[in-house]
């Protein structure tokens, strides 16, 4: 936990594994974690503009998940963010829905 | 005192009522490669006895009674553990350096795995170890459809046929016919027929690709490689026999099929032929297990990361994904990624085409997939 803002530390998820032998992960160094981060952030906006939301890194320890109306909601990592932004939306964010699908393959086109 | 190289593996034997669970631990804990074993039995029932079978009744022998693991007695099953590893480092029980688990034959295997790999003050002192599930070759064919059944075959990492000496070879093979159905890949072994060697049930997992690429190899090489293909109408075959080589067989001649039952079930495999994005899967993964983690029975593959020279092994059940494994080396030549998928009732061809869509929307990968 941050001594200065009481934020508590992220849990131990796979995409965000600690660095440790044997365990392939993106956070060996700050400014690999920077950058995971900032990809993280890009890629999943790509999915979450579908449903009207937005992604932001927030100091680096966690991410803010807001809608276009100004609802927020703090996000640990990516297991919390689906669950948040059902939440938020009232949707499902489901990545098997032909209607995403759809949307994403004509991004490609 | 005695040290502990790492956390403490942790290996969960699972499968139906009557499989022979009981008798497979009996049979491990007589090798010697076994003496420094803790064991956990769960039984269903006022009087347990499945300990009294096991001819070994000492310190390191837990019975949890009256309650089945994955629902009535999972507060229990944490305790217990914590119990054996605060009596291991007071010194009061002989030291031991894995645990196995016996659950009760209707037991889910997950919440059990997820009980280990998630409580706060276990996840730092033992690690999820190969699951060992038994099918029983006399009763296996009208009990493989029951729910519960499947899920244990499906998540398991090994699979242990018993009673081949009881049931005919016509029966037998049926048997494994369906369990190659549920789980294509694992290494299988008839008992009594083959001999079981401890050491390949309990080792080799997933933890220990890392730094062995002999581990890699039986871990992976046979599991992905698509041999196994599926008919049209649901008889997929040729998974690996752990000694005898790939399972022939009916190949579509007969109708044993678990689709009369299990529909949902099945198993495909993805090949990409080009690096992927870790991002980007690591974001639709997640998405996919947040909407359908139960449906997802299990999720396993080799991936060629894009930057990453060596290759990345996913292993997962459900909503649990063990931390990627960065491993030595590939286990061949061949350099695609390659997933496999177990789940219940997912449309194969729509989860292919999102994470299509979802990988090609950074302009990676092409995927095909084999099953």
């Amino acid at each position: 936990m941050c001594a200065l803002c009481g934020v508590l530390g992220n849990a131990d998820h796979w995409t965000d594994a600690i660095a440790r032998p044997g365990v392939f992960s993106r956070s060996s160094d700050a400014a690999e974690r920077r950058r995971e981060r900032m990809r993280r952030v890009q890629c999943t906006n790509r999915i979450l503009k579908f449903y009207g939301l937005k992604l932001s890194d927030w100091q680096g320890s966690a991410f803010l998940l807001s809608t276009a109306t100004g609802k927020a909601e703090m996000v640990d990592h990516l297991a919390h963010l689906w669950v948040k932004a059902e939440k938020l939306t009232g949707r499902l964010c489901d990545p098997l829905d032909p209607a995403l699908i759809e949307r994403l393959e004509a991004a490609r086109d | 005192m005695t040290e502990l190289a790492g956390p403490t593996p942790v290996n969960l034997i699972t499968g139906f009522l009557g499989s022979g669970k009981t008798t497979l631990l009996q049979r491990l804990l007589r090798d010697p490669a076994l003496a420094d074993t803790a064991v956990l039995i769960n039984e269903f029932g006022e009087v347990g006895l499945d300990h009294q079978l096991l001819e070994r009744i000492d310190e390191t022998m837990v019975l949890l009674q009256s309650g089945c693991l994955c629902c009535t007695i999972r507060g229990e099953l944490a305790s217990a553990i914590k119990d054996l590893h605060a009596r291991r480092e007071s010194g009061d029980i002989p030291f031991f350096r894995r645990l196995v688990i016996e659950s009760t034959g209707l037991a889910d295997p997950f919440p059990i795995l997820s009980t280990v790999h998630a409580d706060p003050v276990l996840k730092h002192h033992f690690r999820l170890g190969n699951v060992i599930a038994t099918v029983d070759a006399v009763n296996g064919e009208s009990q493989l459809p029951r729910q519960e059944n499947a899920k244990q075959v499906a998540v398991a990492d090994r699979l242990v046929v018993t009673k081949t000496d009881l049931a005919d070879k016509g029966t037998t093979e049926t048997v494994i016919s369906l369990v190659r159905q549920l789980n294509p890949s694992a290494p299988l072994w008839r008992a009594p027929c083959d001999p079981l060697d401890a050491e390949a049930l309990l080792s080799h997992d997933t933890f220990e690709l890392a730094g062995k690429s002999e581990t890699a190899q039986r871990w992976f090489a046979d599991e992905v490689r698509p041999k196994w293909h599926r008919h049209g109408h649901g008889h997929p075959l040729n998974g690996l026999d752990h000694d005898r080589g790939p399972l022939s067989g009916s190949g579509g001649t007969h109708e044993h099929s678990l689709s009369r039952h299990c529909d949902g079930i099945h198993a495909f495999a993805l090949v990409f032929d080009k690096p992927l994005d870790w991002t980007t899967f690591g974001i639709w993964l997640t998405m996919l297990l947040n909407r359908h983690g139960p449906a997802v029975l299990r999720v396993k593959g080799i991936l060629n990361v894009a930057g990453s020279p060596a290759p990345v092994a996913v292993h997962g059940v459900q909503h649990l994904v063990h931390p990627p494994v960065h491993m030595a080396a590939w286990p061949d030549e061949d350099r695609r990624s390659r997933l496999v998928f177990i789940v219940d009732g997912l449309d194969r061809a729509l989860i292919e085409r999102s994470l299509s869509a979802f990988l090609q929307s950074r302009g990676s990968p092409d995927v095909t997939t084999r099953a």
